[in-house]
């Protein structure tokens, strides 16, 4: 066989001088080494996913009946029930507890195939597992019981960032040890993302619980430094995770290496630079000086050039391969979050100009935005990921196509509505609040025409909301379905299988999600 | 990309040149912004917040006020016809857009990202203490057709002794709520006499800046 050069190993994972049975036992070997910890990081991301479901339906079903669950039988009106408090436990639950921890998971199991060595050191990722699920869980609880600390995305109390960081560290000191005993020559394009988001992270954790929270920094200013970090966590933590999962299980399911190594490049290195520089636009008009604004709307328009490359080196690596989506749940969950990223992307970027974000801040687009970004792709990567992960960690097919596809549709129909919901109502609501969407027009006795009043535009928001709702219940019905299957799966339930199971009965070409792929 | 070095001097220059940027600059510009004094009284401004105003603000990060109310008056970025000002003042919100140097002292800053409820910046201009305590208590009750969770957890049931307690509420102020039963009274906890300090203090438009001048 001939040398593999660097660049086929940055579009091949599968690029190695082995034979197919070597491969397969070098793989078992190392999938059954990840077992113990992945298990440890998706089974409590499960939990956490959830308990965050719940929260959100109650926080959203707050925003349209504020007298929903006020009060506790015995103990009558509670603070811990209130919507400000809901809210932010549901952010960091889903944020923390969920995407983290299945992010940690998939990192996990990327860097023991990518390095291809097998985990050494499971310990330290059982410590570092256990004691993020501790720092999640005493931080819900202080948000719970009053004491956030009210930054937005940090609401969680001290005590319970430093266990968090505590627990990053010890998964960068792991990654640093695997990097270090990877076999030579092999370093795919996933590997660069995971490396960028281990390093990235801690930084910016480390740095804005210094700047906010521990010697916090006067004024205005924490607002640059708040949203440089909120928006870094999606930018340089989530996405890099999201594309890395993409990047390898594309080429996987299909049985097709990288369409373009180039792609690849310009679109990690543009990511790189251009989404740190992204935060200011949250601070559009506000009381921070221009040219911070200004840089970061110039580095949100520039963001055009990851956004497409990416999104043109994963499409053409699947031309030829659409087909697969009708079979393969990894496939279907994976390109639907590779595809939300790029609308994700894109409605970002249209959302940081001056004059559209004057009209969506403040509003309920921005979070539909969000919930693009965080469920429709990053979310749903992480499915992906679970259902081609899942069944080489336990030695066991996922137990039901049915409960797959309930799974598939409740979240991706559910997710749709919600993010039209929030757009449709974001923009009612926007163009209302800035006076463009009037509720008279100017005539000549009333040159500025009449502007809705506040209560008539909040009025406008309820159905929307109401709609968002309904989207949520939809989604958790998707999450019960797959958190079933996955507890079925855990018990070796169902029948025995030999073949992956797919969705549809014609399986075009289940060998390439056999187990040992 | 086959050597870990590169990538590693790679992703640390994007991430340095962003983190001086967006952090370590700003804070070089503004870090060491002062409350401007007043020439004829000698008053800061911003003022300094009383000590029960300053706790009010960590009440007001404790029940999550932020996620519904700014704190900021914007500009506009349209070009507005002649006449005309920013809908963020033809709200009401301030008599002028808010600048850094209104947030000095601010820890944590509550700038906010959303509007379900109106913006705060000014809101101790806008309404009185008894005002913020009933509509703490029952804000539909208090303003028709507002979603504004009721926050009855930061409000207690006592005996009422002698002449009552100054602050209790006056239920008939509170259309379409039942009033406790005879003899006794609801008053505000310190934590929601403390809010409302804070919330009575946020009047940015009532000092001037020299930079509001422009």
């Amino acid at each position: 066989m001939s040398p593999i050069s660097a660049q086929q190993s940055a579009l091949n994972p599968d690029a190695d001088s082995l034979t197919p049975a070597q491969r397969m036992a070098e793989r078992a070997a190392i999938d059954r080494s990840c077992r113990t910890p992945c298990l440890v990081f998706f089974g409590t991301s499960m939990f956490w996913l959830m308990l965050g479901t719940i929260l959100a339906i109650i926080a959203s079903t707050k925003l349209h009946t504020p007298e929903f669950m006020v009060s506790l039988p015995f103990f009558g009106d509670v603070g811990l029930l209130t919507f400000g408090r809901i809210r932010p436990a549901h952010l960091n639950t889903v944020i923390y507890g969920w995407a983290s921890t299945a992010a940690l998971g998939v990192c996990v199991w990327l860097m023991a195939r990518l390095c291809r060595v097998q985990v050494m050191n499971t310990w330290i990722l059982v410590t570092a597992g256990a004691l993020w699920n501790l720092g999640v869980f005493v931080g819900m609880l202080g948000i719970l019981l009053g004491w956030s600390t009210g930054v937005e995305w940090l609401e969680m109390p001290t005590q319970a960032a430093f266990i968090l960081f505590t627990s990053y560290a010890l998964m960068s000191v792991w990654a640093i040890l695997m990097f270090a005993n990877r076999k030579p020559g092999h370093i795919f394009v996933s590997q660069w993302y995971i490396f960028g988001a281990l390093f990235w992270f801690p930084w910016l954790y480390g740095c804005v619980q210094i700047l906010l929270l521990l010697q916090p920094v006067e004024g205005s200013v924490q607002g640059i430094i708040n949203w440089w970090f909120a928006h870094n966590v999606l930018g340089l933590w989530f996405t890099p995770i999201g594309l890395a999962t993409a990047y390898y299980l594309i080429p996987k399911v299909t049985g097709k290496p990288i369409h373009s190594y180039y792609l690849s490049i310009l679109g990690f290195w543009s990511l790189a630079l251009f989404y740190s520089w992204n935060g200011g636009h949250h601070l559009v008009n506000g009381p921070v000086p221009a040219w911070i604004i200004s840089v970061s709307i110039v580095a949100s328009a520039m963001m055009i050039i990851p956004v497409v490359t990416v999104a043109i080196n994963h499409h053409l690596t699947m031309k030829g391969s659409f087909h697969l989506l009708k079979t393969s749940p990894t496939l279907r969950f994976v390109v639907f979050g590779a595809m939300s990223y790029t609308l994700a992307s894109l409605q970002g970027i249209s959302m940081a100009f001056r004059i559209s974000n004057e009209v969506t801040h403040f509003t309920h687009y921005t979070i539909g935005h969000s919930h693009v970004g965080m469920y429709l792709f990053f979310t749903m990567m992480m499915f992906g990921a679970m259902y081609y992960i899942m069944p080489r960690l336990v030695g066991w097919e996922w137990p039901s196509a049915r409960l797959i596809k309930i799974h598939f549709w409740c979240t991706a129909v559910g997710g749709v509505v919600m993010i039209i919901a929030l757009a449709g109502g974001g923009i009612e609501q926007g163009l209302k609040l800035v006076n463009i969407w009037l509720k008279e027009a100017p005539t000549e006795a009333n040159p500025s025409g009449t502007p809705y009043s506040f209560m008539e535009i909040l009025a406008g928001t309820l159905p929307w909301l109401w709609v968002r709702t309904m989207s949520g219940i939809l989604i958790f019905i998707g999450h019960v379905a797959f958190g079933i299957n996955f507890v079925l799966m855990l018990l070796r339930r169902g029948e025995r299988r030999l073949t992956p199971t797919l969705l549809g009965e014609k399986s075009s070409s289940p060998k390439l999600e056999a187990v040992t792929a | 990309m086959n050597k870990l070095s590169t990538l590693f001097v790679g992703i640390f220059i994007t991430f340095v040149s962003a983190w001086l940027g967006l952090v370590v600059i700003p804070y070089i510009q503004l870090g060491g912004l002062k409350p401007e004094k007043d020439e004829i009284t000698g008053a800061l401004m911003p003022p300094a917040l009383s000590g029960s105003a300053q706790r009010g603000r960590l009440v007001y990060a404790a029940n999550g006020c932020v996620y519904c109310h700014s704190q900021q008056v914007r500009g506009s970025a349209r070009r507005l016809p002649e006449g005309e000002v920013p809908p963020d003042i033809a709200r009401g919100w301030g008599a002028r857009r808010t600048f850094p140097r209104d947030y000095l002292g601010e820890r944590p800053h509550f700038l906010g990202t959303m509007r379900t409820g109106p913006d705060l910046a000014n809101v101790g201009l806008r309404y009185t203490a008894d005002w913020q305590h009933r509509h703490l208590y029952a804000p539909a009750a208090i303003s028709r057709g507002s979603t504004m969770p009721p926050f009855r957890y930061l409000y207690k049931k006592q005996r009422i002794v002698g002449a009552g307690t100054p602050d209790a509420l006056d239920f008939s102020l509170i259309p379409g709520v039942e009033p406790p039963e005879e003899g006794y009274e609801i008053v505000p906890t310190e934590q929601a006499r403390d809010l409302v300090a804070y919330l009575l203090a946020l009047r940015r438009s009532s000092y001037d800046l020299p930079e509001a001048a422009e």
